[in-house]
């Protein structure tokens, strides 16, 4: 099964991996992170994520750390 | 059984954290010379000359040993690191205002003289780290903090298209422009990148890539509508493609 883990400590917020998931599977969390920033959550309890890599191909801040595809 | 198909590059340093802006283009070309870096088996290998700028970061990034060069005066920094240990590989990573205001001579040169040298440009259109004033690639009409009513044509001159001026250099073996602002973009640019890494390591020449890269603080944009503004208003001036490449065969076409 895919997926994807994220590093809630560097996300800064900017919210470009959500525009790029084709199947809307990232989402803003109600935690912040020390930085004061509303990060990400990954959210997929269908088991939908492609594992295609196009969040973290265009997260600008290696916050989306792997990436598993199977 | 799932099959990791993305990670941090083995050239990054442990922990690494970036310090640019949220939705800053920088951090993808970093990793994207990160990636290279590690794919080609040069991180153990490399030599970086860090220009002035947002862009000077990388050295604290990447896990290759790095030189501090004044502002503009990477590509002569390397030039000298290339010499002195030509089994080296060398590489800078710029800003525009750095490689084509300040030290334009300094890349020009470094172009025309053939160095077995690689550099990266980052066109973000502005001087990002002092505070988004007017740089040698501000699009006419682009409004910034020293030409508050729009670059006109009359006063400042046109932009510097840095890809083509550096293809028309005979020691040049590569140069290409690329654009981060779509995820099939980023793809295409680290093939470039990756490009004129080999160049040098063949020891054909200069290698060059400029990167159109987004600045969401000083445009005053959300990161979203600032890729938008590299699709619609930068690309339509800067255009991306490959401008020169000697190793490419022209034989089978006519």
């Amino acid at each position: 099964m895919s997926n994807i883990v994220i590093d809630k400590s560097k996300c800064k917020a900017c919210y470009l991996c959500m525009k790029e998931c084709p199947k809307n599977l990232i989402k803003i969390s109600d935690d912040t992170n020390n930085l004061g920033n509303r990060v990400v959550e990954f959210q997929d309890p269908n088991g939908e994520c492609l594992g295609c890599a196009m969040c973290a191909t265009r997260c600008p801040d290696l916050a989306i750390t792997e990436v598993y595809r199977g | 059984m799932a099959t990791q198909v993305f990670k941090i590059p083995d050239s990054f340093k442990k922990d690494a954290k970036y310090t640019f802006c949220p939705g800053c283009d920088h951090g993808v070309a970093v990793r994207l010379v990160g990636e290279c870096l590690s794919e080609l088996g040069l991180t153990e290998n490399t030599i970086a000359a860090c220009s002035i700028g947002c862009s000077v970061t990388i050295y604290d990034f990447l896990n290759v040993d790095s030189l501090e060069a004044p502002h503009g005066r990477a590509l002569a920094e390397a030039t000298g690191i290339k010499r002195a240990c030509p089994d080296k590989f060398v590489f800078t990573y710029q800003g525009d205002g750095d490689f084509a205001s300040i030290g334009l001579a300094e890349s020009m040169h470094a172009a025309l003289r053939g160095e077995k040298i690689s550099a990266i440009c980052i066109n973000n259109t502005t001087y990002g780290m002092t505070g988004g004033q007017l740089g040698p690639t501000t699009l006419l009409g682009q409004v910034t903090t020293t030409s508050p009513t729009g670059r006109n044509l009359e006063y400042y001159g046109y932009p510097i298209k840095i890809a083509e001026h550096i293809a028309l250099c005979d020691g040049t073996a590569f140069s290409a422009r690329v654009s981060l602002d779509s995820v099939p973009n980023i793809r295409k640019a680290k093939q470039a990148i990756k490009k004129a890494f080999e160049v040098q390591m063949k020891g054909l020449g200069f290698g060059f890539v400029e990167i159109l890269s987004s600045c969401p603080t000083n445009w005053r944009m959300t990161p979203e509508k600032a890729h938008e503004r590299v699709r619609d208003e930068m690309m339509q001036i800067f255009k991306p493609g490959i401008y020169k490449d000697i190793t490419k065969d022209f034989s089978n076409e006519n």
